[in-house]
């Protein structure tokens, strides 16, 4: 049986159709995808997150803690702020993808993925046990809402007087939304601005309730995993199990700005990375657009001549450039000639950069 | 929860065909349930007009924003014509199943076996929800 979220009962008397999403009962769509994903682009949407992870590391050496269980430098960062980080494998293969933020001098709180936090919980354990610093998964009692797009700070506004102008992007503060207690941090997987509201499971359901009305004049729409997918992969931004995995390290997937060597002590993993720092990968990710109709999806072949150079991580029809469009991993050094084997049949797409969609600030 | 026309006959890859009574050609489309369950349809292929199909045959596939599914033929002749209108304008699927969105004719050889009631695919289908 999958595990719903406090935000069942609204979900299911908006009509969502309901899936299963790394075990959660999670709503994937309410209506139409696409236009929830239009939404989030043009005005606005809210989703309900509450399967994420949050993970709590308190204490003196909570910082420290952190520096050797992830590939970040988490104890310079000021009280307030979050940071995109990750945690690896001694091997350096990536286990995770976190957001961490840094509530106050000695508390941090980690966000991990839905699939994954009771194994990140049970790793930050472990590597935690040498510092005075306790790790703590308090997952089951929050909850997350999103309120994501161009019209979420002046929707958001006006239930809150918390200094959301002040508020930057990759940063979070504690306040009062709705007269729920919140920890309102302006983050996102949409490629938009907006906010994330972490709530006690109690107060959920009217929290939503208050950002709906709220949103009203401004049309805000409900919005689903389906549109938030089709919105992360316009922005480029990686999906744990589709961009990442533990076998590929942060360098495999282009991010190894976030592996921070120079930060003080050991980390777990930096004897596999060191090595391999400044060695180009075999493939690296990239942005492919189609140049049909088709759409290629994960695990899919690219191809170079009919031989296989590469590998399809996400794909979807793209709203914001009217063509499909994927992430992929595609050996270095061939950009073009290049084709999707979509069910057997070549189909040709051009290499793009990422991100597909960069919004305007 | 859409409704099931009871007018048309089923298969179990939610598909309908209409026109079974005049025993020559029928239409076929995918269900307002099949539809709901894909969500917004973004590409439809066809058969060739002039194929020669099996029921049971892989003839076609329906991509949607997360999700791509066969086509099958749900009775065995030639294709006599497809709906090019749903060709460029997918989402006629989600909008209209069992109208503009209706995708290929066949003129039937022999007659078609295990096609539903409009009571047996109700039955079907709501076992899922």
């Amino acid at each position: 049986m999958s595990r719903p979220t406090p935000l069942r009962d609204i979900h299911e008397s908006l009509g969502a159709t309901l899936t299963d999403f790394a075990g959660w009962l999670m709503p994937l769509r309410y209506g139409s995808e696409s236009a929830e994903h239009n939404a989030v682009r043009e005005r606005a949407g809210l989703f309900d997150l509450s399967h994420m992870g949050e993970i709590f590391v308190t204490g003196p050496q909570a910082g420290q803690a952190l520096d050797y269980a992830l590939v970040g430098h988490l104890s310079a960062l000021a009280v307030g702020r979050a940071r995109y980080t990750m945690i690896v494998n001694e091997q350096g293969g990536v286990l995770d993808d976190l957001i961490v933020y840094r509530l106050g001098d000695e508390e941090f709180m980690v966000v991990a993925n839905a699939s994954n936090y009771p194994m990140v919980a049970a790793r930050l354990t472990e590597r935690a046990s040498g510092f005075d610093a306790a790790v703590e998964d308090r997952s089951d009692q929050y909850a997350l809402i999103a309120v994501q797009g161009p019209k979420a700070q002046e929707i958001l506004a006006t239930l809150t007087d918390a200094d959301l102008e002040g508020l930057k992007y990759y940063a979070g503060l504690p306040g009062t939304v709705a007269g729920a207690e919140a920890l309102i941090a302006r983050t996102g997987y949409t490629g938009e601005d907006g906010f994330e509201l972490f709530v006690a499971n109690a107060d959920a359901a009217p929290l939503w309730h208050a950002l709906t009305k709220a949103g009203e004049p401004y049309e805000l729409l409900p919005a689903g995993l389906s549109s938030r997918d089709t919105l992360r992969l316009e922005a480029g931004m990686p999906l744990y199990g589709n961009e990442l995995n533990s076998s590929l390290t942060p360098f495999d997937a282009g991010l190894g700005r976030v592996v921070k060597f120079d930060k003080p002590g050991d980390f777990v993993g930096r004897a596999a990375l060191e090595p391999i720092k400044d060695v180009p990968p075999r493939r690296r990710l990239v942005g492919l657009v189609a140049t049909g109709r088709r759409v290629p999806r994960h695990g899919y072949p690219v191809t170079k001549d009919g031989v296989v150079v590469g590998e399809v991580t996400s794909g979807a029809p793209s709203q914001t450039l009217g063509k499909p469009i994927a992430m992929a991993y595609v050996d270095t050094g061939i950009e073009e000639g290049l084709a999707v084997d979509i069910r057997g049949s070549q189909e040709a797409v051009d290499l793009v950069e990422l991100p597909f969609y960069r919004r305007n600030k | 929860m859409s409704t099931i026309p009871d007018d048309l006959s089923y298969t179990k890859e939610h598909e309908w065909v209409a026109g079974l009574d005049d025993g020559l050609t029928v239409t076929v489309g995918i269900t307002a349930y099949a539809a709901e369950a894909l969500g917004d349809v973004v590409y439809v292929q066809l058969p060739e007009v002039g194929a020669t199909v099996e029921a049971g045959d892989s003839i076609g596939e329906v991509e949607s924003t997360k999700s791509v599914s066969e086509i099958y033929a749900p009775v065995s002749g030639e294709v006599v014509e497809v709906n090019q209108a749903v060709v460029d304008k997918p989402d006629l699927v989600n909008s209209e199943p069992y109208g503009e969105g209706w995708m290929f004719r066949v003129r039937l050889e022999g007659d078609p076996e295990d096609l539903l009631s409009a009571e047996e695919y109700t039955a079907l289908t709501s076992g899922d929800n």
